[in-house]
């Protein structure tokens, strides 16, 4: 790890103003995912801002029926606070099917958004990474990539994001409030995180200096029917190879809402408003269930050893949206896949 | 302070409750708790394995919550509870997670056991795991190279009073 500067902010104000006293600086919350970083010197900052103790940390219903969450909950809070298990269960689901009980203790919602990908080369300093160190050149493309992504990529970089809350967050059209030098906004989660295109050293739309205050949901959580599926090389602590999260709201056995988000195939969550169009009005039956997973697959492109992530996703989402339509989500204890 | 990168690496003071006892310390702000513990405290019953949150065997107790003290850094849990290994037993009891890994034999070389005990104790505070699968579940951030798994759930079902 490299020397750095340790500032502990006094209000969001404040990390504010340090952030843009020291651009080179970085948030720090958690520390799960950025302190590993610095022990393998991909990320070098020339200052830690101390923003944990900062009052954010609030779960509030808003007027509207929204639930506001402050960026500072711990990911364990969230996933077990009783408005989440209650309300937004698919939420809860995704988040217990990260990490492990330890990092989901420190880890913070604001934080989890901002976890970098998991490709085996970001972390290698010896080799050419576009989003290390741009211009360098893509190591995955050509080598080991088994992991990576099969949707949206681009000839700079083939890296997937590697959180499972995210994917929960996209089914559920949550919104990101930031404040930064210029005040406040807000950013849909979908686009939130971005496609690499020729710029894979961003993996957000945050802007420079702007600290992730909150994310809100909106008032529809899909608590009937949901499920979310990860797919991974170990029954659990491992990064999805594919994960999806399905939400449906039914009437009779006819679709009135889909969506669904994919993990694990894409620089972000992946969603399809193609397919979840196709699938309102229709009845919850495997064969549109298929459709659907066909119109969010389109273009998915194979490289040397991931090939197999597109049939292994085609047959988890229909796996997930038959879970949710059947009110039997995926227990992230118990590990049969019904 | 702004000159400092040109000085010797800057020192900050952290205070720290380990196992109930006052600790202070001058700290370079990339300490780690582990590291505090361990080459700073002389506590080397927290055990570093991965250093990089992938083993657990570096698991503690902050304020109650288990956390994995290799990516954790000592100047943010300044005035902090910090439980260690050292710290379960009272007097000449063992904690009934430490009774329950010798009852059961839940370990072979020993190394990862002091946080597979810090781990299991908050997993019983936290009170989310019910059965067997949701301890392995709650458990895997714990790993065992001998593979004793089998014996360290018999374990811990023993300390949580369950069959």
């Amino acid at each position: 790890m490299n020397n750095f500067h340790y500032s502990r902010a006094a209000d969001v104000a404040d990390a504010i103003r340090l952030l843009a006293a020291d651009p080179d600086a970085k948030l720090i919350a958690g520390g799960t995912n950025l302190i590993d970083l610095m022990k393998e010197n991909v990320e070098r900052p020339s200052g830690l801002i101390d923003i944990s103790r900062l009052p954010l940390r609030k779960l509030e219903e808003t007027a509207d029926g929204s639930l506001r969450i402050g960026a500072l909950v711990p990911n364990s809070d969230l996933a077990y606070h009783p408005l989440i298990e209650q309300r937004y269960p698919l939420l809860a689901s995704a988040i217990l099917a990260g990490a492990s009980a330890q990092l989901r203790n420190m880890a913070s919602v604001g934080g989890n958004l901002m976890q970098r990908t998991r490709c085996a080369y970001f972390y290698d300093t010896a080799t050419p990474c576009n989003k290390r160190n741009p211009g360098s050149g893509c190591s995955a493309i050509d080598g080991l990539n088994r992991n990576h992504a099969i949707l949206g990529t681009s000839p700079s970089c083939i890296a997937t994001n590697p959180s499972d809350m995210s994917v929960a967050l996209a089914a559920l059209g949550a919104l990101v409030h930031v404040a930064g030098p210029s005040g406040e906004r807000t950013i849909a989660l979908a686009d939130f995180h971005r496609l690499p295109g020729d710029k894979p050293h961003l993996d957000t739309n945050l802007g420079t200096g702007e600290i992730i205050i909150a994310i809100e949901l909106p008032p529809l959580g899909f608590a009937q029917n949901y499920s979310y599926l990860k797919i991974r090389d170990r029954l659990s602590y491992a990064f999805a190879l594919v994960s999806v999260a399905a939400a449906l709201e039914l009437e009779g056995n006819a679709i009135s809402q889909a969506r669904i988000a994919l993990g694990g195939v894409a620089h972000k969550p992946w969603r399809s408003l193609e397919a979840e169009a196709a699938l309102r009005g229709q009845a919850a039956t495997a064969d549109h269930f298929s459709h659907a997973a066909d119109l969010l697959l389109a273009g998915a492109t194979a490289r040397a050893h991931n090939g197999f992530k597109i049939e292994l996703a085609r047959r988890a989402i229909v796996r997930t949206l038959t879970q949710a339509a059947n009110a039997t989500p995926q227990s992230q204890a118990h590990k049969k896949i019904a | 302070m702004a000159q400092a990168s040109h000085q010797m690496p800057e020192r900050i003071p952290v205070n720290l409750v380990v196992n109930g006892t006052n600790r202070d310390l001058d700290l370079a702000p990339w300490t780690t708790l582990l590291d505090a513990l361990r080459d700073h405290l002389g506590m080397t019953g927290t055990k570093k394995g991965c250093d990089h949150g992938q083993c657990g065997a570096c698991t503690v107790l902050v304020d109650g919550r288990r956390v994995n003290s290799c990516l954790t850094l000592a100047v943010m849990k300044d005035g902090a509870e910090i439980t260690t290994i050292e710290g379960l037993a009272e007097d000449a009891t063992l904690h009934p997670l430490q009774q329950a890994f010798i009852d059961h034999d839940a370990f072979q070389c020993g190394y990862c056991t002091p946080g597979q005990i810090c781990s299991a104790a908050g997993l019983l505070a936290e009170g989310h795991a019910k059965d067997a699968d949701e301890i392995r579940e709650l458990m895997s951030g714990n790993l065992c190279r001998c593979g004793a798994y089998p014996n360290i759930v018999a374990a811990i079902q023993q300390a949580m009073g369950r069959p």
